[in-house]
């Protein structure tokens, strides 16, 4: 038996970025007998390994869906984060299809593996938004599909017989592509966010952000902030979320200063300073999709993979599911009535 | 649910390997629940393992023999390690055994474990619910006291064991076990355990399908059921203070493992807390599923399973409405009732208030009509006397004019 601190282990596969985790202050003596100093070792500090084991053994689950105009980069996006084909782009479809007449909903999974870690991987895409003429209501079918998910995952879980793990469709992220106009949020942006932002988590992010300058940069997205404001709309990380100063601090830095990430996507790869880096190559200079003095790629990945993942998940099944639930048992609450929808919506790689 | 998911590889570093540590470090943040059931007789030396497996004093009053049924007792405590923080909670019995007819003994015991179940349930039924932050009392293990009579396991131990087998994870334990020799050990373990085996009684077995700790977890399981001492005392040893039983002839040492199996069954606890609760989930998820359907809910086939649904969600519901309207009708009652009654107060109070103005006022104007009259009459009869005089007066005239005439004056009388 070893004695002592276990946070060498953790620490090696954590990324830069993440967070040491922090030493619990002593607990000061109570009557009911809390020992600041176990006398020996006893061994309860291996419940970490026990639960770390279970669960790399069981796999994770993570949906993200993308909305926004056709042409923002979306797809391309996704590939980037994942640094893989993910996205519908990969599956079939080529450029030249038709627009769709309505916002269809196309929701692709793959299995993707890192360092033992399983995840199967869901990207959600909603071709068809925002690019009609009359785009009212046209973030309706997206609130239905989100709303399914909670109800299959609510059947599920209200079952007699019911499995142990229960799969989990339900979307954990949304991420919001603005259009870089550099003036300020469209109306349809405010009117999506405003409906969405109390069912799901939305991240909105600056799409195709190599068209805008720093400065022009700062503005647009000081601007963007402000309209979000005005408007009440709460995107993630939502400030009444936070679960402790430590969260707060670091949530409200990236509140007030890094978001709406401005991000540009590549696929591609070139070669600079020695270094084979993604990127987009224009007549004045390549594009590096990671160097975070060119655009905030990295910023996006790291706050969406490597520190807020687990919370994001967290985020939507204690609120945003539980709203729906209690919604649900308490008489539908303005809710239509639901059926689940069969697979057909649900493309695969095959 | 992979079918028709292909896997992909990825071109670079994405870093979703974190996942497990951001998971981790939440749960640090929450802290972690365990709870433990020491079932034995009064004086088997529950207390003193305790203490001893957590370095923490548990000690209890010591309770009388003469309870006339089983209770249990909950104590929590708060352990930390590292940066792991555990909320302990042991559960013991008190006056397990002790009754002269022990037909019931065990009852008490699983309703506790019922009671926790069903609370958890109850949270879970809710419409708002906070499953997230719930203190969960569910009993995660049962250590079960032998005596250490060296013999065999007694009637109730086995009627007590079965029990409790489909309800919670069972870890026989022979309390006081520095009272039986080692050779007499080898022999009471075997026979404790075929026993257990012929009677059906399932127990906690480590798991064994994981090739990493396969080997060992097999050689710990073939020390069950653990011959456990424990102290509360500690008796200096070499330069060092440790728990040990000082007898005349030798100090039983807790924590050395050739004297006894005490630290075997902490590393046993330790290691597989997480197998512990998982297990105690799915006796909850047997729990849950008697429970409900006993309310009448049925899960037959797929067909039927949305109508079942229905009627639960629709149940509970029209439950909760009628909670709710219940209370209002409560509330409004007990409104109406106050107002009535500040209405009647502030009446009585007006009554009272007005009522000598009143009175006054309609005295007053009693006393003046009264006092009129009185005056109407005495002028009456003044003016009554005033016409008798100004007659008088004017007769007297008339006759004085006569006399005056021929006689001398006389005095009328």
């Amino acid at each position: 038996p070893h004695a002592g601190s276990v946070e060498s282990k953790n620490e090696a596969t954590m990324s830069e970025l993440v967070p040491e985790p922090r030493q619990k202050p002593a607990v000061p003596m109570k009557p009911m007998g809390i020992n600041t100093s176990l006398l020996g070792y006893i061994g309860i500090d291996t419940i970490i390994e026990q639960m770390r084991k279970k669960t790399m053994k069981t796999g994770f689950d993570f949906n993200i869906m993308v909305v926004g105009q056709s042409g923002l980069g979306k797809s391309t996006l996704v590939n980037t984060l994942f640094k893989s084909q993910v996205s519908r782009k990969s599956s079939g479809w080529n450029r030249e299809e038709k627009i769709p007449k309505t916002v269809e909903i196309k929701a692709i999974g793959h299995v993707i593996e890192e360092g033992g870690v399983k995840m199967k991987l869901t990207v959600i895409d909603t071709p068809g938004f925002g690019d009609q003429i009359n785009n009212e209501n046209c973030w309706e079918p997206i609130e239905k599909y989100i709303n399914e998910q909670y109800e299959k995952f609510l059947k599920e879980e209200v079952n007699i017989a019911r499995k142990k793990r229960i799969p989990d469709t339900r979307v954990h992220c949304c991420l919001y592509f603005i259009s870089p106009t550099g003036h300020s949020l469209r109306p349809l942006d405010l009117e999506f966010m405003k409906h969405l932002s109390k069912v799901v988590n939305i991240i909105p992010v600056i799409a195709k952000a190599d068209t805008m300058t720093l400065e022009e940069k700062t503005e647009f997205k000081q601007r963007v902030r402000k309209e979000l404001e005005v408007n009440g709309i709460e995107f993630y990380p939502q400030k009444e979320f936070d679960e402790d100063l430590e969260d707060k601090t670091e949530n409200d830095k990236i509140r007030q200063e890094s978001m709406p990430f401005a991000v540009v996507g590549s696929d591609k790869e070139y070669q600079v300073n020695g270094k084979r880096v993604l990127g987009r190559k224009t007549p004045w200079g390549i594009i590096e999709v990671e160097n975070l003095n060119h655009c905030e790629f990295a910023l996006l990945r790291d706050f969406v993979i490597r520190t807020h993942l687990q919370d994001l998940k967290e985020v939507t099944h204690n609120i945003h599911y539980e709203t729906y639930r209690a919604k649900r048992l308490n008489g539908n609450g303005g809710l239509p009535p639901m059926t689940v929808e069969t697979e057909e919506n649900h493309e695969s790689n095959l | 649910q992979n079918v028709g998911c292909r896997t992909l590889s990825l071109s670079a570093h994405v870093g979703f390997d974190s996942l497990p540590d951001q998971l981790l470090r939440k749960s640090i943040k929450h802290g972690f629940y365990f709870n433990i059931l020491c079932i034995g007789e009064t004086g088997i030396g529950k207390s003193a393992l305790m203490s001893s497996l957590f370095n923490t004093n548990f000690e209890d009053s010591p309770s009388t023999h003469f309870l006339s049924s089983v209770r249990l007792r909950a104590q929590t405590c708060e352990l930390q390690e590292s940066n792991v923080l555990l909320k302990l909670t042991v559960v013991k019995t008190v006056g397990f055994g002790d009754q002269v007819n022990k037909a019931d003994t065990y009852q008490p015991i699983v309703d506790y474990i019922d009671a926790q179940f069903e609370a958890y349930l109850e949270e879970e039924l809710k419409v708002i619910r906070s499953l997230f932050s719930y203190h969960d009392t569910r009993i995660h293990v049962c250590l079960y006291f032998i005596s250490p009579t060296g013999r065999s396991l007694k009637t109730i131990d086995l009627l007590t064991m079965r029990s409790l087998d489909s309800k919670v994870n069972i870890i026989p334990v022979i309390g006081k076990a520095d009272s039986i020799s080692k050779s007499e050990l080898q022999e009471f373990k075997k026979k404790i355990m075929s026993e257990l085996v012929s009677n059906g009684i399932r127990i906690y077995q480590l798991p064994t399908d994981d090739e990493t700790v396969s080997e060992i977890n097999t050689i710990t399981n073939g020390y069950l059921p653990f011959a456990v001492v424990g102290s509360m005392e500690k008796v200096k040893v070499g330069n060092k203070m440790v728990r040990a039983r000082q007898y005349p002839w030798g100090i039983v040492k807790v924590e050395n493992e050739s004297h006894c199996d005490t630290v075997k069954l902490r590393r046993m606890l330790c290691t597989n807390m997480e197998d512990l609760k998982e297990k105690t989930r799915s006796y909850y998820e047997s729990y849950r599923r008697c429970r409900l359907e006993k309310l009448g809910c049925r899960d037959i086939g797929p067909e039927n399973k949305p109508v079942s649904l229905q009627e639960v969600i629709e149940a509970k519901r029209l439950e909760f409405c009628l909670e709710m309207e219940r209370k209002e009708e409560e509330i409004k009652q007990r409104f109406l009732q106050r107002v009535n009654e500040k209405t009647a107060m502030l009446e009585e109070a007006e009554q009272q208030a007005s009522m000598p103005v009143l009175t006054k006022y309609a005295r007053l104007m009693l006393m003046h009509q009264e006092e009129e009259l009185k005056l109407e009459e005495k002028k009456k009869i003044l003016e009554d006397e005033i016409a008798q005089f100004i007659e008088k007066k004017a007769i007297t005239v008339s006759i004085q004019s006569q006399v005056s005439v021929s006689t001398p004056v006389v005095s009328l009388k």
